[in-house]
């Protein structure tokens, strides 16, 4: 597969596995996005690593950090009589503070998974009498397709597709991580496809306000690497942003997905999973496109609850590593999550137990399910 | 956070619309998020819409590099074994 | 019967249903055992020990690229019949019906039936026919029951992989799970692909015939990582496997990468996972490859002393991670 093969060198990347050994230095850095988390499980980067690299995962899975309430809200919306919720696959196991929305197809509602917002566009257009209702997650990757296909919508006349919005901001998180007391993290490895959209300046201030070392990398192992040894290259003293994922990411982003994306959406703060609320990081419905969205109506919620000694606040600000909660790998799995780091795949607890290069407390020595 | 899939345009399909194909599989995406796209552009393909055009030049910039490093392997390789 | 239907008449045991009995399913499934005076099907069986397995068939849609639920019954049972080691003999076809299903349908897949249990010389003998409602079930559910005999001197079980043993796969994996997800149409892909639907029961008397064949099993739903678990939980070893050598089509792989799925989680219906003594895997190898079921057939790994139920994957840079069981459907994902 053409721009997919020819980045997955293996002597690429042995090369530049021996060229970070021979640099003798260490830092810690901060993969922000849940894709690269993913990649990083993966390939099994972590052991191969100098000792005094140290790799740690970032709020950056949109699954994860979707608040309890807002998954509620979801699937007290799918309940409703004549709903139809489109979502993303990622979605159907989270839990909410009762349920999930796998749980409530189960039981009835109607869900169905799409890979495109714009599915949830035909299956409108098929079903007129029915409210078709896309869950709208997501950075700023996918905030323009669901923009995209509201316009799409209005475009056609099809006037039976609403959107929750919970989709979230990446730079005023990152702004809200650099600012806290205790955030001790040496570089940021940031994001390649949100990047995509939003362009390699969105970080200038990274490097200027905060001295942060940042590289703009892609999803091969050998752009993973290239980043760590750029950031071990530029050190705290020049830090500064710089682009490993060229091929994809211009410094202004993309301005016609940007203006999409504007032309429906505003900024909001928004309560992130396992978090705190975070000022202007999250995308609202604009007033001109109130009809269409689903987040107005009035649902029944249950009364929030926090499941004491999850730990995945903690983990999304890089303090602690998912092995360090008590509940990684026991009463916490991909199966049964607690907290938001588990429930998606790429969440920073569910890839390290998908891909955990040693047995740890978690290995189930599951029997055989006879027959099929 | 978020797959992207580098795909090549085959066929440019009205309104707004294209047919990508990766590894023989195709796939229609919308072309609403990106402009100027002709047959035989690569795409970043993301939940159905392509959210950008894969700068080839820089591509190749990359794909150098690392027939580069992958050389220096080789030879490091060589010279251990010598 | 162009344009016929299934109604709930052809499940009353009246009229209409021996109508359905004698026009098509005993001429579709003609040259078989099935004999419609008798209750019970009365059979001989050559001398060894008996294999017996019943499995139950849903799948949407129910015609897809490489085949259909007639044909998937019918592999599937023969395939958990010859896993154990055992010669596939007799099937039976249980039949649920929905309400409006058209004949046309029906004969078809009564077709496919019969053409798959000619290829995996088995033959149905037994039967039953039922319809429910309209909405009620999802065009044919069928379930099937087999029996088979081990001959004497074949001992295959899933219990028996020895660490040292060389674990062998025939061919591409995920190609099922990724053609009948195209044909739902679900998430709008195209591909010229094939389901690998086939009754695997020649290969495994090829594969037993060229050396020591500890354990089969398919890799069903759950896919190759599913089996590679219980095979290395039911023998209490740990398993260890090359990655880049799990042969991968490149439509499988693309098509993988696009939805987020991962391809060793996606369902197969005509590959097998094989532990051979390590002396024989090189004979089993090439017994394999000269089978047209096995042509791309590769060792893919081996069995080691380890923690038992520990499958390790070690990937192209070397480096290497632990399989999970799967934890129900893959669904795409964007991220």
């Amino acid at each position: 597969m053409r721009y997919i093969d020819e980045f997955r060198v293996p002597a690429a990347a042995r090369e530049l596995l021996r060229e970070i050994d021979a640099l003798d230095a260490h830092g810690t850095f901060m993969e922000v996005c849940g894709t690269h988390t993913m990649a990083i499980s993966r390939a099994g980067l972590r052991p191969l690593l100098a000792p005094g690299i140290d790799l740690i995962s970032g709020p950056g899975c949109p699954v994860c950090v979707t608040a309890d309430a807002d998954i509620d809200r979801a699937i007290a919306v799918a309940r409703k009589p004549g709903v139809i919720l489109t979502t993303f696959g990622d979605m159907m196991k989270v839990p909410g503070t009762e349920d999930s929305l796998a749980s409530a197809s189960a039981s009835g509602a109607r869900v169905r998974v799409v890979y495109s917002p714009l599915e949830s566009l035909a299956i409108a257009a098929e079903e007129p009498g029915s409210q078709v209702v896309f869950l709208g997650v997501g950075f700023e990757t996918t905030a323009p397709a669901v923009a995209g296909t509201m316009l799409e919508a209005r475009r056609q006349g099809i006037d039976n597709l609403r959107v929750l919005s919970f989709h979230k901001l990446v730079p005023p998180a990152l702004r809200a991580l650099v600012g806290l007391d205790d955030f001790d993290v040496d570089g940021f490895i940031l994001p390649g496809h949100v990047s995509v959209i939003i362009g390699s300046d969105a970080y200038a201030f990274l490097p200027v306000e905060f001295s942060m070392p940042c590289v703009v990398t892609g999803f091969e192992v050998t752009d993973i690497l290239q980043a760590i040894l750029r950031l071990l290259k530029m050190g705290a003293s020049e830090a500064s942003l710089e682009v490993e994922y060229a091929r994809a990411v211009r410094p202004e982003g993309n301005p016609r997905a940007l203006e999409v994306m504007s032309q429906v959406f505003e900024s909001c703060d928004a309560q992130w999973r396992g978090l705190f609320t975070i000022p202007g990081s999250g995308l609202a419905i604009r007033e001109e496109f109130a009809a269409m969205d689903a987040g107005t109506w009035e649902v029944e919620l249950p009364e929030p609850t926090r499941s004491k000694g999850c730990r995945c606040g903690e983990i999304l600000c890089g303090r602690i590593k998912p092995m360090d909660c008590p509940f990684f790998g026991g009463r916490c799995t991909p199966d049964n999550p607690v907290g938001p780091c588990m429930v998606s795949s790429e969440g920073t607890c569910a890839s390290y137990y998908l891909y955990s290069e040693s047995d740890g407390p978690d290995e189930r020595g599951e029997g055989a399910d006879i027959g099929r | 956070m978020c797959l992207a899939i580098p795909a090549i345009v085959i066929e440019l399909d009205e309104p707004n619309l294209a047919v990508i194909e990766i590894g023989g599989v195709r796939k229609q995406v919308s072309l609403m998020l990106v402009d100027d796209v002709v047959v035989g552009d690569y795409v970043l393909v993301h939940a159905g819409f392509a959210i950008d055009k894969v700068d080839e030049a820089e591509a190749q910039k990359t794909m150098d590099l690392l027939q580069e490093l992958a050389r220096l392997e080789q030879e490091a390789g060589f010279d251990e074994i010598h | 019967m162009a344009g016929d239907v299934v109604t709930m008449a052809h499940g009353g045991g009246g009229t209409r249903m021996q109508d359905l009995l004698r026009d098509m399913i005993f001429p579709a499934l003609g040259g078989q055992t099935l004999d419609a005076a008798e209750d019970a099907a009365i059979l001989e069986l050559p001398p060894g020990t008996l294999a017996f397995t019943t499995d139950s068939f849903v799948v949407k849609p129910l015609f897809f690229s490489g085949g259909d639920i007639g044909k998937l019954a019918v592999c599937g049972t023969v395939n958990d019949l010859a896993m154990v080691g055992a010669r596939p003999l007799y099937l039976t076809l249980g039949l649920i019906l929905e309400e409006g299903l058209p004949l046309d349908d029906l004969e078809r897949v009564l077709a496919s039936v019969a053409g798959a249990a000619r290829d995996a010389s088995v033959k149905v003998v037994a039967g039953d026919t039922k319809v429910v409602e309209r909405g009620k079930a999802d065009g044919v559910y069928i379930n099937t029951a087999g029996v088979g005999v081990i001959p004497a001197g074949v001992e295959v079980s899933i219990t028996r992989v020895t660490p040292g043993d060389a674990l062998l796969i025939n061919g591409y994996i995920g190609d099922h799970g990724i053609a009948v997800l195209k044909d739902r149409g679900d998430f709008a892909f195209d591909v010229a692909l094939d389901s690998d639907c086939a009754p695997l029961a020649g290969l495994v008397s090829d594969m037993l015939g060229a050396g020591r064949v500890h354990a089969l099993r398919d890799p069903t739903r759950g896919g190759l990582a599913a089996a590679l678990k219980e095979m290395s939980s039911c023998s209490a070893v740990s398993l260890e496997v090359d990655e880049p050598a799990v042969p991968l089509r490149e439509e499988v792989r693309a098509i993988c990468e696009v939805l987020g799925l991962d391809p060793l989680y996606v369902a197969n219906e005509g590959k097998l996972l094989a532990a051979v003594a390590p002396e024989d895997a090189a004979a089993v190898l090439e017994a394999m490859k000269a089978h047209l079921l096995g042509r791309n057939a590769a060792v893919i790994g081996a069995a080691g002393a380890g923690k038992p139920g520990r499958v390790s994957l070690t990937g192209e840079m070397g480096s290497s991670r632990l399989l999970r069981m799967p934890s129900g459907e893959q669904l795409p994902r964007i991220c």
